[in-house]
């Protein structure tokens, strides 16, 4: 075994002539990921409401072509649900993971460039929201807003930030020290000059990045906080309503209910992050060549 | 001594972090639509009169300004005193102390079983670098990390309680019997389907960590001198790798206490465990202030201690880690 002469590496040129390479691979992967992902906003603006109309001629049959994923006790079509479902779930996730997003950018700036008891106080204030389970902290929010779709968006919103901060303030600090910032202060550039011609070009792939890396975790939290009760309205078609529904039902054979969607709630969140790791890997002027 | 003045100093951090805590979660709450009265009142509502309802608030202190029952109810609990859970109806620190004893063996369970085969994995992975079973884990370990943990357990529900029926669906213990009289086979019984749960999810993070140190660790120069000469293979590995990549494992399952704490939350609630997470569900729903405040504490100091932990484990045994320090 030798670990020195990169496996990977090997295969790739060895096989260059008859494959794509690997930037080409990547991008065709990121393309289907996000092409998968509009085309659930699109079919689920486009999809009737007849599917998950209550049907009682239709009730709880097995999957069929007629119906992929089964349908309930009240005889609702189970595939028009969850994509209705998973549409909600990537507008909330959008929305909560943009304004984490944001949150981090300006306290990770400030931390990096507002002096020590700022960033004294900034790393204090992310041990604190790291200190309690993010579970816990988001049942906390979601409680003391009344629950609801509110609840939910403000609570993923304020839980998600505290590690793409350390990120951001990481990246700001070595951006400052380097050599080119260091010649331009001693040019006379302003702190504004300097923040946003050298540092804010640097912070921009970090904030798309960290945009669409926050994404699942948004998602899956939105969805646990849903499917424990504190979430969404049971009258939405939230992945997280059907999975705590189907828990009753369960019993009476009918996987189906859970399966699915759960499986599809998998698949998106996987999706995105293939999307993030591998804009990660094309934005990153150090990795970009792997 | 330089380490024992830098555990000092994590220790008053973290009184520091859940004093503000109390703070935060005191305000949030005392701001939330939740009366108090109304919530330990519930289905007696109709027998209870508008003047009794000013006695309860009144016997509690109510009437008097936030700041003062604050330091009333901080007071209280620096005594130990978190107050009494409105749906139990008995003490708040005797519910979470119950409840955090079948929670501590579900998650120290699933702790050790996620430790252990990620740490594996990560090894085997690591040592195979781009071959069949390597990309395998890494899949996998992917593929894990974007799992819904109740849908994880709903799945192993559906197969192992419904299709094979080995186990019981839902219950911590069987019907029609007292706490007291479950037997401890019972309880093991009970724990293995949401113990598997919280294993299966928990294998991710730690193998993905391992198996990137030990890339690290392959590619260093004194890996290249033990090649030259002449050690390969899992000798190599044992000897120059599981030492270097061991503690920072260490270090990040026990930083891991806030997601397994998370899991078991989920977890208990699909098994119907009698755990401390389906005490924070019905606490939360039912608006149980009392025991709510008590466990979103219980959990944060669960979470410290486990960074402490952590954290002393390391400056103990890495020699590397008290030098670093001692010259910034």
């Amino acid at each position: 075994m030798n670990v020195l002469t990169d496996p990977e590496n090997a295969i790739g040129s060895g096989s260059l002539h008859f494959k794509l390479n690997r930037r080409q691979k990547t991008l065709i992967i990121t393309g289907l990921c996000s092409a998968l992902l509009i085309g659930i906003i699109l079919a689920a603006q486009l999809m009737s409401n007849a599917g998950i109309a209550t049907n009682f001629s239709q009730q709880n049959l097995a999957p069929s072509w007629s119906h992929p994923f089964g349908t309930d006790w009240l005889g609702r079509d189970m595939f028009t649900r969850t994509i209705k479902g998973l549409a909600i779930s990537i507008q909330i996730g959008l929305l909560a993971s943009s304004v984490s997003v944001v949150i981090a950018l300006v306290l990770g700036m400030c931390a990096a460039t507002m002096g020590e008891k700022v960033d004294a106080i900034i790393s204090w204030l992310v041990d604190l929201f790291m200190g309690v389970p993010h579970l816990v902290a988001l049942v906390l929010i979601a409680v003391v807003l009344g629950g609801g779709a509110k609840g939910v968006i403000i609570g993923v919103a304020l839980t998600h930030w505290p590690s793409l901060t350390r990120v951001i303030r990481a990246e700001v600090m070595q951006v400052r020290s380097s050599q080119y910032v260091l010649v331009s202060r001693h040019l006379g550039r302003s702190r504004w000059w300097i923040a946003s011609r050298h540092i804010l070009p640097h912070l921009l792939p970090q904030f798309f990045v960290g945009l669409i890396l926050i994404f699942p975790h948004a998602i899956l939290h939105e969805a646990s906080i849903t499917f424990l009760g504190f979430g969404l309205s049971p009258h939405l078609p939230a992945i997280g309503v059907i999975l705590s529904e189907s828990m009753g039902y369960l019993a009476a054979g009918m996987w189906w209910l859970a399966f699915f969607p759960g499986l599809s709630l998998l698949i998106i969140v996987r999706a995105f992050d293939v999307i993030g790791d591998n804009l990660r890997m094309l934005l990153d002027p150090h990795r970009a060549h792997e | 001594m330089n380490s024992a003045k830098y555990v000092l100093g994590k220790a008053l951090r973290m009184i520091s972090l859940l004093i503000a805590l109390c703070l935060v979660s005191f305000i949030l709450v005392k701001n939330s639509p939740i009366d108090p009265v109304q919530a330990y009142i519930g289905a007696d509502m109709m027998r209870v009169s508008e003047e009794q309802r000013e006695l309860i608030a009144e016997n509690w202190g109510l009437d008097k300004p936030p700041i003062e029952q604050f330091f009333s109810w901080a007071g209280a609990i620096v005594q130990g005193d978190f107050g009494t859970s409105m749906i139990y109806r008995e003490p708040v620190i005797e519910v979470i102390g119950q409840r955090f004893a079948a929670s501590l063996a579900l998650m120290g369970v699933a702790w050790v079983l996620s430790g252990i085969f990620g740490f594996l994995m990560g090894i085997i992975a690591g040592m195979n670098r781009g071959k069949l079973i390597d990309r395998a884990i890494k899949w996998y370990c992917l593929t894990l990390a974007a799992t819904p943990t109740f849908w994880l357990g709903l799945i192993l529900l559906i197969i192992f309680a419904v299709w094979l029926g080995w186990f019981p669906i839902g219950m911590g213990v069987p019907v029609g019997v007292l706490s007291e009289h479950v037997s401890i086979s019972e309880k093991l019984y009970h724990l293995i389907l949401p113990a598997l749960t919280l294993s299966i999810v928990g294998v991710a993070n730690i193998a993905l960590h391992t198996r990137q140190k030990l890339l690290d660790v392959l590619e260093s120069d004194y890996v290249l001198f033990a090649r030259a000469n002449g050690e390969s293979g899992l000798g190599l590995v044992w000897q120059h790798g599981v030492r270097n990549i061991a503690l920072p494992a260490v270090t990040l399952q026990f930083a891991s206490f806030s997601e397994l704490f998370g899991g078991s939350v989920l977890a208990e609630q699909v098994f119907s465990y009698p755990g401390l997470g389906q005490a924070t569900v019905s606490a939360g729903l039912r608006g149980d202030v009392p025991l709510l405040l008590g466990i979103v504490l219980i959990s944060a100091i669960f979470v410290f201690s486990g960074n402490l932990i952590g954290d002393i484990i390391c400056s103990v045994v890495d020699p590397r880690i008290k030098e670093d320090r001692s010259s910034v």
